[in-house]
């Protein structure tokens, strides 16, 4: 039997309510079927829609004729590019990821050009379901096809297809030689630079230089994108989306349809998992054009091949990378170079992968440059921890091949060169108070590390990560009831566990039970503004407004005391037991009335109490993580199987320890499948073969084995309760663990993930086979 | 369009409904009986995010065709619940954290359900196994496994 | 979903009346698992479902010593792998039928299926070819039986002529001194299409292999049974070296394709690796039943 965690032991003693394990608010209606999601929006009228996709990889589009389907029975509109204004210039900011909205529009719905196989280009909406797919059977496209690329490197060639004519390269650096002014597929070329790189390789004893790839991941979230619209008549238009941001999505259909954001009420439905690949928009402008010209209610859900095909994945990536070492171990200098592919459009995560490749790690000298390429992929977007799983895939198995050469422990290589507060990372800026030493040592201790491996052609790896996490704007309100509750009002999307770890804080602060706080998630008309939940940064900033909303309601509680007992008001205090104290009575009896009592009198000594905050913060404080796994490799076959893996990781403070240990959990499985068994394939035709849950092969409850947590608790000094995002950093160190066990299993060292059967044994087979 | 009339058993109620003859069993469920429960995910098989029991059996809602069902006994995740309590699978799943965006719950609960009707005292080999068709994306099915292992156990002492 | 039909087939005389007047795009409806995602994909045109579920001979698994084992088409594979018979005689279909998708599949998934989808990649299908497995068909001419390893005739294809489905599976009776063994290679550890597939029969007499039957899959147009593979370990005990000849000939016999799924030289490797497995598997089997 395996053991189940305790539920209510407070891992820090400090506090009441912070680091039990209570029951989600939103759970019931989750287990019984009853929560609504996106695809389950139902009015009066509804029509469904259905999106039309490029076939081809690179294509000019000559014509679409939509006549046909527009006479089908049953068919209530159809639109294309051509119904979208014009866009405004410029772009938004969707918390980890920009968007640019020439591009966003192009990006919805191809004009001129489709740009990767699955590229929409019409959309129609119809009574049914079916009668919606037999419609897009009926417009009619006429392709040009053009030549096609999609690799990264291929696509930065002279000779390679140019997917933008007006694109040329951003030199993002000093330093940078510019390029010529000729169309090309490098967006942008970004450098990072601290001391002098050739001096500190000239003084290292040891250097090693090697190549990595990684292939195109996606997020794989279970729940397909959906968008249901309605046009009002009064031009007020409303959505009901699947988003991890209700108000990018908000800001991002009033630029694209020339509306006030005012007009634009977006609710945001239960999100089944998003990481990253939810907070751009894809439907709800083309779903709000479908009502506009059908006049009635329109909801468009993807198919599971259109999510693989058309959303956004994280980039297939090409990286260089050379450390130098003085033979104790001490690290001179380090170059990165990253090319990574944006997709179809500028702007992959280059820019976060390069600040985080060596952020572990005190080098003093140290150059990264950062290529964004076009490619004829789907655009790539966030994807948890966006950029750094693949730029330090490769530091890491650099390190660790390091310590062999140097015959140093790789924890201890580690070690020596960790970073620390103080200290300066690769922009040049003294890192916080951080927990790499913390995570590096309860990883030296574990047990996992210490015992003994048995068996044949298995191997043990280890890896770190680094993660910056997100600060950024959040706002919430909340309202006592007489019942001796507080209602707290969300303007984040609850994707895996918010509302309890927000209601916590709350509940902390005031000093009364987590059962008092009812959290509830609202519309954009109905909380102040408030970014994605994404970037690790909800129970974060969300945990900042929670904390100053009760703050605020104890500042007012004790004024209604005050009021209430005729004392002064600094005779009166809030104890973090939630018992309001004032002054011994004439009688000599403490007056004190606890936060039940009072809220159940608000009403008649001047009314309930209502508050509202909002913060922008950027004192979010970075994550650390650090895996150790077993393996084993079936050496006729090429099959690796992950026999052991713990995952140890500086949390901050763990709210609620059950939702941190789960975030681990979810990101060491999602980096199993890219270190293993996920990848994009595309054909010699440029065309996505593997768009199914089928072939691109996401871990099964067969593929991982339970997944063994240890929370380091360093607290955020920049959080009233030391918050530090936590479900990101996690998937960064996986590719680079597995790596390492690999070559420890077998001796072979692979540059590419995924190291899939195929890959492996092909490193076995003598040529020919 | 053509509708047929299906009458059938859902969650143990006679239930008498209008299907376009196209309709899978998932769109059936969701679009025209108003149960929303079972989920799609990808609609062909591969992620059992719409698993229901048909006449006993675990199935993919998805591929079923709702005409198939006439005559059939149907249970949906809305049916596993008591009047006014939740089952123990449910309470579990609650209680051990084993979900986060839900979304996947309706088939793992499903799915967990036939599997404990019919093996009481299952390994974690034999859970690992009996629930592989489902996929989860959020939990790396650590707490889902152990919560049915866990849920086995308190049904065994009950 | 493209505009089918659906109707229910009240005996094998009805289906294949209904088949007959659907005409080409009318397909048997059983499991669904594989021809309900072809019709809603329109990756073929289907306008008519015949359902031959509620007909008798169609479901349900038979045993007798004399007469053997006998599977109605449209039994679901829980039902298959469920029974007592199948497990103790017949271990080589439980190793398949377990593993066709995951349980919601193998509740609606019949062999039957397996073996009309045609796939070469099908999983059940060496499994039946090694247990000498022969098709009952009925039509319009009547019934008449084919061996498996006859049945499929290139990717998506079979003898199965206009009006023809297949009612049931039949295997005889396990000889004494025999086993057999099924095995896949995929990448996941569920959830996949075989990159190789392959299965084994031996029987014994003493400890010198008397007949043998090898089959794969995924790595032709259709599942292969391999005469000269069999042939190797034929007449002398089971060792390493034959396993080895036979390993070779398998590899000699498949003429697998590259794709997304698996490479050339992958697919070579493993039919080797399989055959190999497989062999011990069903000589390991052959012993406990001694």
């Amino acid at each position: 039997m395996v053991a189940t965690p305790e539920k209510q032991t407070p891992a820090n003693k400090q506090y009441r309510v912070i680091g039990t394990r209570p029951l989600r608010p939103d759970g019931t209606d989750k287990v019984t079927g009853r929560a609504a999601y996106g695809a389950d929006v139902k009015l009066e009228g509804l029509l469904y829609g259905q999106v039309l996709r490029s076939p081809h990889a690179h294509a000019r589009i000559k014509s679409i004729n939509t006549k046909k389907a527009e006479a089908l029975p049953g068919v209530k509109a159809v639109v294309t590019a051509q119904d979208f204004p014009p866009p405004p210039p410029g772009s938004i900011n969707l918390g980890e990821s920009t968007a640019n909205f020439q591009f966003l529009k192009d990006n919805l719905l191809a004009s001129t050009k489709a740009l990767y196989h699955g590229h929409a280009v019409a959309a129609v909406a119809a009574v049914d379901l079916h009668t919606a797919e037999d419609a897009l059977a009926l417009i009619e496209v006429q392709y040009e096809p053009l030549p096609h690329v999609v690799d990264v490197r291929e696509a930065m060639l002279d000779s390679a297809p140019v997917l933008h004519d007006s694109l040329r390269t951003q030199i993002r650096a000093a330093g940078i030689a510019p390029r010529p002014d000729r169309p090309t597929n490098v967006a942008s070329h970004m450098r990072l630079q601290k001391g002098e790189i050739e001096k500190g390789f000239a003084e290292a004893d040891v250097v090693i230089e090697r190549e990595f790839e990684t292939s195109m991941f996606h997020q794989g979230y279970i729940e397909p994108h959906t968008s249901t619209a309605y046009w009002n008549k009064d031009g007020e238009v409303s959505i009901w989306t699947s988003s991890q941001g209700p108000f990018g999505v908000r800001g991002q259909v009033a630029a694209l349809l020339q509306l006030p954001v005012s007009k634009v009420h977006v609710t945001p439905m239960e999100i089944g998992g998003g990481f990253g690949g939810k907070i751009p928009t894809y439907l709800d402008p083309i779903t709000a054009l479908l009502s506009r010209k059908s006049g009635r209610p329109v909801k468009v859900a993807m198919t599971r091949e259109a999510v693989f095909e058309g959303t956004g994945p994280t980039s297939a990536t090409f990286s260089r990378v050379k450390i130098g070492a003085k033979k104790d171990g001490t690290l001179t200098a380090a170059q990165v170079y990253l090319a990574y592919g944006a997709g179809a459009f500028p702007g992959s995560s280059v820019g976060a992968g390069a600040m985080c490749a060596l952020a572990p790690y005190v080098i003093p000298n140290t150059q990264i440059d950062g290529l964004d390429v076009v490619v004829n992929r789907p655009k790539t977007e966030a994807y948890r921890a966006p950029g750094a799983p693949a730029a330090e895939f490769g530091v890491e198995a650099v390190m660790n091949e390091l310590a062999e050469r140097l015959d140093i422990d790789p924890l201890e290589l580690r070690l020596k060169n960790i970073a620390s507060e103080g200290a300066l990372n690769a922009s040049g800026q003294p890192w916080g108070k951080i927990g790499a030493r913390e995570v590096v040592m309860a990883m030296k201790e574990h047990q996992h590390y210490n015992s003994e491996l048995q068996g044949e052609h298995v191997g043990r790896g280890v890896a770190l990560g680094f993660w910056f996490n997100g600060g950024m704007e959040s706002a919430s309100s909340a309202k006592t009831n007489d019942d001796g509750t507080v209602s707290l009002i969300l303007g984040s999307v609850d994707i895996g566990g918010s509302r309890a770890s927000l209601a916590m804080q709350l509940a902390e602060t005031l000093g009364v039970p987590y059962e008092a706080v009812k959290p509830k998630v609202v519309d954009t008309d109905s909380v102040g503004f408030t970014m994605v939940t994404g970037g690790s940064r909800t129970t974060f900033a969300g945990g900042w407004v929670a904390y100053e909303l009760g703050v605020q309601i104890r500042g007012k509680l004790v004024e209604r005391a005050a009021r209430i007992w005729e004392v002064p008001v600094d005779q009166v205090s809030y104890g973090d037991d939630g018992v309001i104290r004032g002054p011994k009575d004439a009688e000599g009896k403490e007056r004190k009335l606890a936060f039940t009592e009072i809220a159940g009198q608000l009403a008649r000594t001047g009314g309930q109490i209502a508050v509202s905050a909002s913060v922008s913060k950027n004192t979010q404080g970075a994550a650390f993580a650090g895996h150790i796994v077993d393996l084993k490799v079936d050496t006729a076959t090429g099959k690796v199987d992950v026999l052991r893996y713990t995952a140890v990781q500086d949390v901050g403070t763990a709210i609620h320890p059950s939702y941190v240990e789960g975030q681990i959990h979810g990101a060491v499985a999602q980096g199993i499948g890219m270190a293993l068994l996920e990848e994009y394939v595309y054909g010699a035709d440029g065309r996505l073969q593997n768009a199914s849950f089928l072939d691109y092969r996401m871990p099964t409850t067969l593929d991982v084995p339970m997944i063994e947590t240890v929370l380091v608790e360093v607290p955020n000094p920049g959080h009233p309760y030391g918050v530090r995002g936590v479900g990101e950093v996690p998937i960064v160190p996986p590719q680079g663990a597995i790596q390492a066990a690999v070559y420890d299993a077998i001796g072979v060292r692979f540059q590419h993930t995924p190291m899939s059967p195929r890959v492996i044994l092909d490193e076995l087979l003598p040529d020919g086979g | 369009m053509s509708h047929i009339v299906i009458n059938t058993t859902i969650n143990g109620e006679a239930t008498e409904f209008l299907a376009d003859e196209r309709d899978s069993l998932l769109e059936a469920l969701r679009e025209r009986v108003g149960l929303t429960g079972a989920k799609e995910g990808c609609n062909n098989g591969n992620c059992g995010a719409c698993a229901v029991i048909l006449d006993g059996r675990l199935v993919n809602s998805c591929c079923v065709m709702a005409a198939e069902i006439e005559g059939s006994q149907i249970t949906t995740v809305e049916g596993l619940a008591q009047r006014d309590h939740l089952s123990p699978l449910q309470q579990t799943f609650l209680e051990d954290a084993a979900l986060q965006c839900g979304i996947c719950t309706p088939g793992f609960l499903v799915a967990s359900h036939a599997l404990l009707a019919q093996n009481p005292d299952p390994t974690e080999h034999e859970v690992r196994f009996w629930l592989a068709g489902n996929l989860c994306r959020c939990t790396g099915y650590d707490k889902i496994v152990r919560a049915v292992l866990h849920t086995a156990e308190q049904m065994r002492k009950a | 979903m493209q505009a089918v039909k659906y109707v229910r087939a009240a005996s094998v005389q009805d289906a294949v009346r209904l088949l007959q007047d659907g005409g080409a795009t009318a397909r048997v409806l059983a499991g669904g698992t594989d021809v309900i995602v072809q019709a809603r994909e329109r990756r073929r045109e289907i306008r008519l479902f015949v359902d031959v579920k509620h007909i008798k001979e169609l479901i349900g698994v038979s045993y007798s010593a004399r007469g053997g084992l006998t599977i109605g088409a449209a039994t679901p594979c829980y039902q298959i792998y469920g029974d007592a018979n199948v497990r103790q005689r017949y271990p080589t279909l439980v190793d398949a039928s377990s593993v066709i998708g995951g349980t919601a599949i193998q509740g609606r998934a019949s062999l039957g299926g397996n073996l009309c989808n045609s796939s070469p990649a099908g999983d059940g299908i060496p499994a039946m070819i090694v247990l000498e497995g022969v098709a009952n068909i009925a039509g319009p001419g009547g019934e008449r039986t084919v061996a498996i390893e006859q049945f499929c005739t290139g990717p998506g294809r079979n003898v199965l002529a206009a009006g023809e489905f297949v009612v049931s599976l039949h295997f005889p009776a396990p000889a004494a001194h025999s086993g057999a063994r099924w095995m896949r290679f995929i990448p996941r550890n569920e959830m996949d299409i075989a990159v190789v597939n392959a299965a084994s029969q031996l029987r014994f007499d003493g400890n010198r292999v008397s007949w043998a039957r090898i089959a794969l899959g995924a790595v032709a147009p259709t599942p292969l049974l391999v005469a000269e593979a069999a042939a190797a370990v034929v007449g002398k005990p089971l060792s390493d070296e034959t396993i080895a000849a036979a390993a070779a000939a398998a590899r000699s016999a498949a003429t697998p394709i590259a794709d997304m799924r698996g490479s050339i030289k992958q697919r070579k490797h493993l039919v080797g690796v399989f055959t190999e497995r497989t062999l011990r598997g069903a000589a390991e089997r052959a012993q406990g039943a001694q």
